[in-house]
């Protein structure tokens, strides 16, 4: 198994560890629910490194990515401009979601998802055309600190005030480290991408200053709350940015752009779309994936689901038909529950949105 | 290290069982089982008058993470059902072997409860799972 930079600090910590995507990560440090309110209420730090950098640079490199991704990165005007968006096949199917940031003129760095780095490697390579290099940053560790402290705390232990003026949704290249104002949480933060000295060395510096260490347990619990996908389990490359909650990540003008799955998602427009990913409450007992779901509409099933700490009860995510809304229930160890349908984010900015 | 008190006695499904005053059965899931699941959010519990069999599944415990079935480690009728874990299933989390009890059984024969295993034999069993807690 495949081990970060920081994984002996985790066995130190005696962190509950698993195996994710082929990595032995940190699943928590004693309490993930701990975890996940010390990243709503202060701040937390998560060992991401399993995650890819991948560098785009050359003469071409702004044309080959308009071409690979269905967000045009042409609307990043500016150095440290950054952008969410997801990497298509095809059929429309969704093969990966990322952050690309634009670090200077013709030079971008995307972050793509463990479990679909090696495919998505192998996909960007039959794509591959014109004055464009390709580097896989596998040298870089990411540390994700989140919170509403995270900037504070992050300006304040490495002595790099500059951070505190980092816009949201964008990167500097400072000299010991890459910042992009970003994350996976629903809460303000930073994501550090440096080499593994650097990495140990911080990672220590926000522990002494009382930033929790958060394994992927708290982030699962954080994103779900925040409404954010999970590739690979909320949509997949059978699945469509259209009827995944994603429209707004496709960038459809211009017209003259032909990045990869527009033809199919022009035609899935056309038809209009027959199932949605969506939001489900249940407040007596726990939603998880793979549970049968039935609507108003139709059947669905449950895509993510697990317990919100800064709510109390269950929610997740669910596939359901198009027109499907309110009331609905869940099937839950053969009995039915009463649930709800609603849109997601469940929690933004520590505020309760579902109450 | 996961504590392992002798006064109970322990199923290979991670349950713990003790005899209280009235011969009664208390059932509660081991230190060692919670410490695996990790946050306990959810404990669904067994009706009273429920009759069940040895090995039988009585309830459900909920982590963040997952699901799990609690089985009644003694035939019997479930007598009582320790309604606080409603509204502070972290109880199973705190003191799995007190305030984190989950259901009471009036045993049909409590001699059953001989098949079960003691500390020891528990102890040595959750090591041969390979898990290093």
């Amino acid at each position: 198994m495949r081990e970060t930079a920081l994984h002996d600090v985790h066995e130190r910590l005696d962190a509950r560890m698993v195996d994710f995507a082929g990595w032995h990560m940190p699943l928590h440090y004693g309490s993930q629910i701990e975890e996940h309110h010390a990243v709503r209420q202060s701040a937390g730090v998560f060992d991401v490194s399993h995650m890819l950098p991948v560098d785009f640079t050359g003469t071409e490199s702004t044309q080959f990515l308009q071409h690979l991704l269905a967000g045009d990165v042409g609307r990043l005007t500016e150095d440290g401009k950054a952008l969410y968006t997801v990497m298509l096949n095809d059929q429309g199917g969704i093969l990966d979601d990322l952050i690309i940031y634009r670090i200077k003129d013709r030079h971008y760095r995307a972050i793509f998802n463990a479990g679909a780095a090696s495919s998505d490697l192998e996909w960007i390579k039959t794509q591959t055309t014109g004055e464009v290099t390709v580097s896989v940053r596998e040298d870089l560790n990411i540390l994700a600190v989140q919170g509403p402290q995270a900037i504070s705390n992050v300006a304040t232990v490495t002595s790099c005030q500059e951070v505190r003026e980092m816009r949201p949704f964008t990167c500097t290249e400072f000299p010991d480290f890459f910042a992009g104002r970003t994350g996976y949480t629903g809460e303000d933060g930073v994501e550090i991408l440096c080499n593994s000295s650097f990495a140990q060395d911080l990672w220590a510096k926000l522990l002494n200053a009382n930033v929790a260490p958060c394994g992927l347990g708290a982030r699962d619990t954080l994103r779900l709350e925040a409404g954010l996908n999970l590739n690979g389990q909320d949509m997949s490359p059978e699945t469509s940015p259209l009827d995944s909650g994603l429209s707004w990540v496709v960038h459809w003008q211009p017209e003259s752009r032909a990045f990869v799955g527009r033809e199919a998602l022009e035609e899935q427009r056309k038809i209009g779309p027959t199932q949605k990913l969506t939001g489900i409450v249940l407040k007596q007992g726990i939603v998880r994936p793979g549970q049968p779901v039935r609507t108003n509409a139709g059947d669905g099933t449950v895509t993510s689901g697990t317990y919100s700490p800064t709510l109390g009860y269950s929610v997740g995510l669910a596939r359901v038909p198009h027109d499907a809304t309110g009331a609905c229930t869940v099937n839950i160890r053969n009995r039915d529950r009463q649930a709800e349908l609603v849109r997601p984010p469940f929690v933004r900015k520590g505020k309760k949105v579902h109450k | 290290m996961t504590s392992t008190p002798s006064d109970v006695k322990y199923t290979k499904t991670h349950e713990w069982a003790r005899v209280d005053q009235h011969q009664n059965v208390v059932v509660g899931i081991s230190d060692y089982a919670q410490d695996a699941l990790g946050d306990v959010v959810f404990v669904e519990l067994p009706e009273t008058g429920m009759e069940v069999t040895a090995t039988e599944e009585a309830g459900v415990v909920e982590s963040v993470k997952a699901a799990s079935d609690i089985y009644a480690p003694i035939g019997g009728v479930i007598v009582d059902a320790n309604k606080q874990l409603e509204s502070l299933p972290e109880l199973l989390n705190t003191d799995p072997y007190q305030d984190g009890w989950i259901f009471v059984i009036q045993p049909q024969d409590l001699s059953e409860l001989d098949e079960l295993l003691d500390a020891e034999t528990y102890v040595e069993f959750c090591e041969a799972q390979g898990d290093n807690h």
